[in-house]
């Protein structure tokens, strides 16, 4: 008969005190690989935000940090807004010079590339501006490019999908300014759908309500993004929102708007251009004319213009630590790598606080191990004699002491064992919750690498728990105790 | 000769400082397969004596030879292989393991032993001792006698060549203790296994050919039974 079945005699022989020992270690053991399991989840949540298609972020200088938090994740207040002309730089002569024609602004920006233009080319730069409410959710001024060339999932390949509807699109004679798109979740907890108009609050949740409402012309799917909890609106729109517009003098204003191929004074950015709808030259495919024809808003002129951050992906990534640096090294702008921020983030909060916690139930599995300890103990008053016969019949000192050992051994094993399946269960049962609050999937079997060296871990404190009764065992008196 | 014991002397610590002397056995000699009772009084050094031949205590001096090895010189752990290859032991309280079933019990015989694991050697002692049918039994559901016969089946189990019975028959009835009497006596004559039995019954001892009186072997109680003599 092997060690470990005269062992397991031993632990089904007290199956009572057993099955308790083993149950409350199956709770530490659960408890530790549900904060590893935690941790790991809070982990990739973290990275799969960050993956977000893009590697710089671009926003007025400050903290890095904030930047980062509310571009990539839409948390936190806006540091500041850059001018738009900060947006232009990373445009090429010919794209700028289509800008002022478009939006109005001094002549002078389209006569030159932007400074950065080469080191985004093949990229993208996508603005955003950031400041208004949906209900609890961060309102996204953007363009639709944001949906046409941004990717997420775990290797940043998957296209924006929607559940209904589209994207919102340039302006035209078939789509207008107030065109907005809802992350997953902004849809589903306000109840609102393609079709339905949403009206953003002026700088935070609880304030006042814009009168320009939006068409909502597209439900994403869920991304496990931050994208999920944000209500996408076009950036012209946001522009035209009441209280969006940079206060300029009239002459600079003028002088924009002269750009455009507007008259002096023919209108103010913003306002309804009387008249304009008449023009027969105008064609659907340009914004600013087409706007005229509709008897709509014109856009707002350049220097109108903020943005609060922007997107970047350079066409060759061996140019981002030098755009980088040349982007910090000027007076109003700084560049963030998010990716790096975030670990920043993970390494200096998140990180010690799941560390805490992992202590805690550490010690808690320490506590059941102790657990463990007091149970065989306890009962080696009762196994004296047994230990005895076991020496009378030739078991060396080594063997009885295995033998205790063993019950240790099988007590960790089983109680390991049933707390991983408790905790995995636990985590399977809450997948579909934490899939939609997180974006990331838990199977029954997803694991972390630090799960596994949880049994081996418990094994070893099992064993230092099982020490002393086995010692007790090795000390056990065979003349005395079989007489007794 | 299966065992042979030369000026054996075994002391106990007394409680209040001192040492007590508990045996001093000049000679004591068992053939092969021989069985020899050892009659005593009670407290008078019988169990003592078997755990000394057993191993489990160690003399204070004097030699103990079992088949040919000399205990005195191994070290313990040697005496606990020797045991397990060599002894058998039947206990008066029979000292079954209770979370074990009868079978398990008789195969923890042959556990400790090398190179003795046979299966089907503990269903056929079990059968010998008439308990084939009982062999998933725990001891808490085996009767008094039967838990001796399970007793008698482990000492067997690892083959050894000497069967330690110390008063098996004590705590059985009159009509189990001749049969389990029979059954000890039986199984080591068929398996060729020497036997030392102790006990205090004048009833058993006189059924064995050779009776050993230790007061008579032990010159613990000769001297004091001289001394008694010459007081008187």
């Amino acid at each position: 008969m092997s060690l470990i079945r005269i062992a397991w005699r031993n632990f089904c022989y007290r199956a009572l005190s057993s099955v308790l020992t083993t149950f409350s270690l199956a709770l530490g053991v659960g408890l530790v690989v549900l904060v590893l399991a935690i941790y790991g989840i809070v982990s990739e949540a973290f990275v799969r935000n960050a993956s977000v298609g893009y590697n710089l972020v671009v926003g007025p200088k400050g903290s890095a940090l904030q930047l980062t938090l509310n571009s990539v994740f839409y948390l936190s207040q806006p540091i500041e807004n850059l001018s738009y002309t900060e947006y232009m730089e990373f445009f090429s002569q010919e794209e700028r010079a289509e800008m002022v024609s478009r939006y109005g602004g001094d002549p002078a920006l389209g006569e030159r590339a932007g400074k950065y233009a080469g080191y985004v080319a093949g990229g993208f730069a996508i603005p955003l501006a950031l400041g208004d409410y949906y209900g609890e959710f961060r309102v996204v001024g953007t363009t639709p490019e944001f949906f046409e060339k941004l990717r997420h999932g775990p290797d940043v390949d998957q296209e924006f999908t929607f559940t209904e509807g589209r994207a919102f699109r340039e302006k035209s004679a078939e789509h207008g300014y107030f065109e907005a798109v809802l992350g997953s979740r902004v849809a589903r907890q306000m109840g609102v759908g393609v079709g339905d108009e949403i009206h953003p609050a002026h700088g935070d949740p609880e304030g006042k309500g814009h009168a320009e409402g939006f068409t909502v012309v597209g439900v994403l799917d869920p991304t496990g993004t931050p994208n999920d909890r944000a209500a996408f609106v076009n950036l012209e729109g946001f522009y035209l929102m009441e209280g969006h517009a940079t206060p300029v003098d009239e002459e600079t204003l003028a002088k924009a708007a002269e750009a455009r191929g507007e008259s002096s004074g023919g209108g103010v950015s913003g306002e309804v251009e009387s008249g304009s709808g008449e023009s027969d030259a105008v064609t659907a495919d340009d914004p600013a004319t087409a706007d005229a024809e509709a008897g709509g808003r014109q856009p707002l002129t350049i220097p109108e213009r903020e943005v609060t951050s922007i997107l970047i992906r350079n066409g060759n990534m061996m140019f981002a630590p030098v755009m980088q640096n040349k982007i910090k090294e000027g007076d109003r702008a700084q560049a963030a790598a998010p990716i790096g921020e975030i670990n920043k983030l993970m390494s200096y909060i998140v990180g010690p606080l799941l560390q805490a916690l992992m202590g805690i139930t550490l010690i808690t599995c320490v506590v059941a191990a102790v657990g463990v300890l007091v149970s065989i103990y306890n009962s080696m008053n009762d196994r004296r004699r047994d230990i005895a016969v076991m020496r009378a019949l030739g078991a060396r000192r080594g063997t009885v002491t295995s033998i205790i050992l063993g019950e240790s051994l099988i007590i960790a094993a089983i109680g390991g064992v049933l707390g991983w399946f408790l905790a995995h269960a636990a985590l399977y049962v809450s997948g579909g919750y934490i899939e939609r609050q997180t974006g990331v999937s838990v199977g029954l079997f997803t694991t972390s690498d630090y799960e596994l060296w949880v049994l081996p871990l418990v094994v070893l404190l099992a064993l230092v728990a099982g020490l002393l009764p086995a010692l007790t065992a090795y000390r056990t008196d065979v003349g005395s105790n079989l007489s007794a | 000769m299966v065992l042979a014991i030369h000026d054996l002397v075994k002391r106990f610590d007394q409680p209040g400082g001192g040492q007590l002397t508990v045996l001093d056995i000049p000679r004591f000699e068992m053939a092969d397969g021989e069985q020899v009772v050892l009659i005593g009084e009670s407290g008078g050094g019988k169990t003592t004596l078997l755990h000394l031949i057993a191993g489990i205590l160690v003399p204070d001096s004097g030699s103990i030879r079992l088949d040919q090895l000399e205990l005195t010189r191994l070290s313990e752990q040697g005496r606990d292989r020797m045991r397990a290859s060599k002894i058998g032991y039947v206990f008066q309280t029979f000292n079954l393991l209770p979370a074990f079933t009868a079978l398990e019990n008789v195969r923890l015989g042959m556990t400790f032993g090398h190179g003795r694991h046979d299966p089907s050697r503990a269903v056929e002692l079990l059968d010998r001792v008439g308990l084939a049918e009982r062999a998933g039994y725990r001891p808490s559901q085996l009767s008094v006698g039967q838990q001796q016969r399970v007793a008698i089946a482990r000492a067997l189990a690892g083959r050894p060549k000497l069967l330690l019975a110390d008063e098996p028959t004590a705590n059985v009835d009159p009509k189990s203790s001749e049969s389990v009497l029979e059954l000890i006596r039986g199984s080591c004559r068929d398996e060729g296994v020497a036997l030392l039995m102790v006990t205090h019954s004048m009833e058993i001892a006189s059924q064995f050919e050779r009776v050993e009186k230790l007061d008579e072997i032990n010159r613990v109680f000769a001297e004091v039974s001289n001394a008694t003599a010459t007081d008187a």
